[in-house]
């Protein structure tokens, strides 16, 4: 768990609960710390409590118990008109009454700056999410993806040095909402702000991030980049939440170092990477990630287990084949293969051996 | 928001659409027949079963509302009594011109004296009086006192006649008469029940059994008519039969009139002989002019302005009702506002429209608090609360109006109160019933939940995201509410105001209740004139403009807000 308040964070949530009834804890002993400049993901399926932090980080929610810093201050008193922080609203919430040009000077105008000020301000932020023609529109005359670029200017007309997102992109179509991922970081990284962003889709966190903490129960399962997260995961819950994942369960035969022999139920051997087994006797579950099952004994290390697979499924994607195996028993262990020249079309109800290096395979707790 | 953002992409694919069909002429359906008119034909049938589902209401609301109020505002200009009741006299009174400052002709007082005397008979002369009155003062005791004493004339004249002939008086001998022999002339009497007709409301058909001759109706027009008035009367009013009945008073008077300037030598028809004897007698016989006995009977018959004013509301229609409803008069000189110390309406309509402003705004201080935690209580509480809204609605109206006066009267709970506390000394007790002040606060009590509910649906839709949004944008409590949710709950505003405001300026019980004389509406005066003056036309006048100031509103809110923007739930 990463508990590291060093006094270089920018944002810092230290020993924060949040509870709403009294009885029954939303956000369980929250410890998490940010530098200045990072692009943060919280992900997590809903009711992890990960809107709930970024409410508190707002201020529309008061922790019950820890502290929350901004730039070294605890923020819990402050309320959040003054926090100066910006936010981005799941429906964005521009104001339906005024147009562009208004909802984006509002911001500005309450800060009392200048007409003149305020316009070049405004164009400025218009400009910079490319809707510099549609100061005079009505929010309800833009399409959702416009009204999202609308709703990232005005968050950020203002310059804070924070900006909060909370599912912004829920609302648009596939494509839409990739070339928003890819704008949105741009502009991020671009005018150095530090941004905390609530999502619970783990493709938009892993493209989007330079790190994301995954929330489960209340509490942050993970924080890591998105590689580490993605490869090693630190939890079986981690590890089935971000993208696919094969699991099979056993037990710990034995352990020597990084590598452990692991005993499925099925009877059948195989090696693994030992990251929250302790001794030999635990009860695991290993996960391997589709793309790193090799059926192809060559690229193997010598002394390898292999395992006997029957092909359930085989299910040409293009640029990929995906394998439906039965595997030990279970029958939705799935392979994923690059279409190259040589790779072999396999038909249901062959049968092939499969296999994998130690450290891809990770034996986590059960 | 998601479907007005396709409105831009719509719109241009029906330009595109229009383009196209502007080239190759109308869109035609496989069958060649124009696409808009077959599209007609299919929708027809469903917009004839919506019709059908909604025309037991319609035809409801039309008979039992719309044309009662239809027919009471028309009676605001209607002003056929006075025609209807002297039609002859109103004709008559044409060549009259009341400059002149001298009284009608005698010829005029003639035909006053038998239109009158016919309608004194079917009781329709007290009802003109009234109607006149309205007008002029007075004229209502001259026709009630008149019209008791159009026999007296008569009875002389038949005294006299008695002396000549025993059987002047006798009803056969009338009947044999008037029907003369030769060539008959129903169309008099035919004329005469028309007339008759118009005058009381009622067909009255049926066989009057008298026709006059035409050599008689030559000879004694005036008595003819008079007699045909009376037979009319008899026979299809009474249902007697007319050779039975002795002749009315009227008659004698006719005849008198008519044996003047008649040359009864010539005549052979039945009782000519009498009828020479009549004239014989007729020097010796003394004969009242009808402008001296009218003007006997009361001095003001001679008055012109009397008879201006019956000249001027001789025409079926009259604007005089709505010059009365604003203070102004319909005099034979023109128009003209009325004296100060009898203009009341104006004052009443500002009153109302002032006081209805006062409420509306109490409506809006009160209720908007209220909507607003309605649609923001977690929905266990709203529901508590809404029960609370809706209370009064399961209360009767003159309960709630009753509690007020409880409530607000000098020895009242609150007066009682403030006298307890110490604030008020008990010599002094504050008035709060009978004027202004008791009426606004009933009304706003009444009227509350009508703000309220409007309120409440349209803040309902305004998401909290809205201010939690302005806040993080850095506006403080008030400024969020002030720049971002009041804006958007404005039409609510607007809704309850229009509700509010349009039921209180029609109210009247509570007023008239709680009100006093300071703190009534028009709506009471209405009342009063449909229901205690029985002036109905002016009644009908107020209630017309009463209307008009309420579409003029509503028209100039259309304008102004836009109905559009208005939400009732």
């Amino acid at each position: 768990m990463a508990s590291t308040s060093d006094s270089e964070a920018f944002v810092a949530f230290e020993r924060v609960q949040k509870s709403y009834d009294g009885e029954t804890l939303v956000v369980k002993d929250l410890n998490l710390s940010m530098p200045k400049g990072e692009f943060l993901t919280m992900l997590g399926p809903s009711g992890s409590g990960k809107t709930t932090c970024l409410m508190m980080l707002a201020g529309f929610e008061t922790a019950t118990h820890g502290e929350i810093m901004l730039d070294g201050t605890p923020i819990n008193n402050i309320p959040p008109h003054k926090r100066g922080i910006g936010m981005v609203f799941q429906n964005y919430a521009l104001f339906p009454h005024m147009t562009v040009g208004e909802n984006l000077s509002f911001p500005l105008e309450v800060r009392k700056i200048g007409k003149s000020e305020r316009e070049k301000k405004v164009m400025r932020a218009l400009d910079m999410v490319q809707m510099g023609d549609f100061a005079n529109r009505r929010p309800a005359q833009l399409s959702g993806g416009q009204q999202q670029r609308i709703a990232l200017a005005r968050a950020l007309v203002f310059e804070p040095e924070l900006v909060l997102m909370d599912e912004p992109l829920g609302a648009l179509d596939k494509q839409l909402r990739e070339h928003m991922q890819f704008e949105i970081t741009r502009l991020a990284h671009e005018l150095g702000i530090t941004t905390v962003y609530v999502t619970h889709d783990q493709t938009e966190a892993l493209t989007m991030s330079d790190r994301v903490a995954v929330f489960n129960d209340g509490r942050i399962q993970q924080l890591a980049p998105p590689d580490t997260l993605y490869e090693e995961p630190e939890n079986s819950f981690v590890a089935q939440f971000i993208g696919e994942n094969n699991t099979l369960e056993g037990t710990v035969k034995e352990i020597s170092g990084k590598t452990c022999t692991v005993q499925l139920d099925g009877g059948e051997l195989i090696s693994a990477r030992p990251i929250n087994v302790t001794k030999p006797g635990d009860r695991t579950r290993v996960s391997i990630r589709p793309e790193r099952v090799e059926m192809n004994k060559e690229r193997l290390q010598e002394g390898a287990h292999l395992l006997k697979a029957e092909v359930m499924e085989f299910i040409y994607m293009g640029d990929i084949f995906r394998t439906r195996l039965r595997v030990a028993g279970r029958d939705d262990f799935i392979v994923k293969t690059r279409n190259a020249p040589d790779q072999v079309r396999l038909k249901r109800g062959e049968t092939v051996e499969i296999g994998w290096l130690p450290e891809d395979c990770r034996a986590l707790e059960a | 928001m998601s479907d007005t953002t396709q409105t831009g992409p719509i719109d241009m694919g029906n330009s595109a659409a229009n383009d196209t069909a502007e080239k190759k002429g109308p869109m035609l359906a496989a069958d060649g027949t124009p696409l808009k008119r077959s599209l007609n034909r299919a929708l027809r049938r469903q917009k004839l079963r919506a019709l059908a589902l909604i025309a037991p209401l319609l035809i409801f609301v039309l008979l039992t509302f719309i044309a009662p109020i239809a027919d009471m505002l028309f009676r605001s200009v209607e002003n056929d009594i006075v025609s209807n009741t002297l039609p002859t006299t109103t004709e008559a009174l044409e060549g009259w011109d009341h400059t002149t400052g001298e009284p009608p002709s005698e010829a005029v007082f003639e035909d006053f004296y038998f239109d009158l005397f016919l309608a004194s008979e079917a009781k329709e002369h007290t009802k003109l009086g009234t109607r006149l009155n309205y007008e002029k003062t007075g004229v209502s005791s001259m026709f009630r006192s008149t019209g008791r004493g159009l026999d007296d004339i008569g009875d002389d004249y038949l005294d006299a006649l008695e002396e000549t002939d025993e059987r002047w008086g006798d009803g056969d001998f009338w009947y044999a008469l008037m029907s003369g022999t030769g060539t008959s002339a129903p169309e008099v009497v035919e004329a005469r029940r028309k007339a008759l007709a118009r005058m009381s409301g009622d067909s009255l058909s049926g066989d009057v059994g008298f026709a006059p001759s035409n050599s008689i109706a030559t000879l004694l027009p005036t008595t003819v008519r008079a007699y045909s008035d009376f037979a009319v009367y008899t026979a299809l009013v009474d249902g007697d039969v007319v050779a039975e009945e002795d002749p009315w008073e009227s008659v004698y008077v006719g005849l008198i009139s008519d044996l003047e300037e008649a040359n009864v030598d010539g005549y052979t028809g039945p009782e000519a002989d009498a009828l020479k004897a009549a004239k014989a007698a007729l020097p010796g016989i003394e004969q009242v002019s009808l402008k001296s006995f009218f003007q006997s009977e009361d001095k003001d018959w001679v008055d012109p302005s009397v008879w201006a004013t019956i000249q001027t509301y001789s025409p079926k229609y009259t604007s005089g009702y709505f010059l009365n409803a604003i203070d102004m008069q319909l005099t034979p000189d023109g128009i003209e506002m009325r004296p100060e110390n009898q203009q009341i309406y104006i004052m009443l309509f500002k009153r109302t429209l002032f006081m209805s402003m006062m409420i509306m705004g109490s409506c809006i201080l009160l209720g908007y608090p209220v909507a607003w935690l309605l649609a923001n209580l977690p929905s266990k509480s709203a529901n508590l609360l809404m029960i609370l809204v809706l209370l009064p609605f399961w209360t009767s109206l003159l309960v709630r109006t009753s509690a007020w006066k409880v409530m607000l009267q000098q020895q009242g709970v609150i007066n009682d109160v403030l006298v307890w506390l110490g604030l008020v000394s008990d010599g002094d007790r504050l008035v709060m019933i009978n004027n202004q002040f008791g009426t606004i606060v009933a009304m706003t009590h009444i009227l509350l939940p009508f703000m309220i509910l409007p309120l409440y649906s349209v803040m309902q839709t305004i998401p909290p995201t809205y201010l939690r949004a302005a806040k993080s944008l850095g506006a403080t409590n008030w400024t969020a509410f002030w720049r971002v949710y009041f804006p958007q709950s404005v039409p609510g505003i607007g809704a309850g105001s229009i509700l509010v405001f349009i039921l209180s300026i029609g109210y009247y019980i509570t007023p008239e209740i709680v009100g006093g004389t300071t703190g009534t509406f028009i709506s009471n005066r209405i009342a009063y004139h449909i229901s205690s003056s029985l002036n109905w036309g002016l009644g009908a006048a107020l209630g017309a403009i009463l209307l008009a100031c309420v579409l003029i509103l509503y028209w100039a809110y259309d304008r102004i807000v836009g109905i559009d923007n208005v939400k009732l739930g």
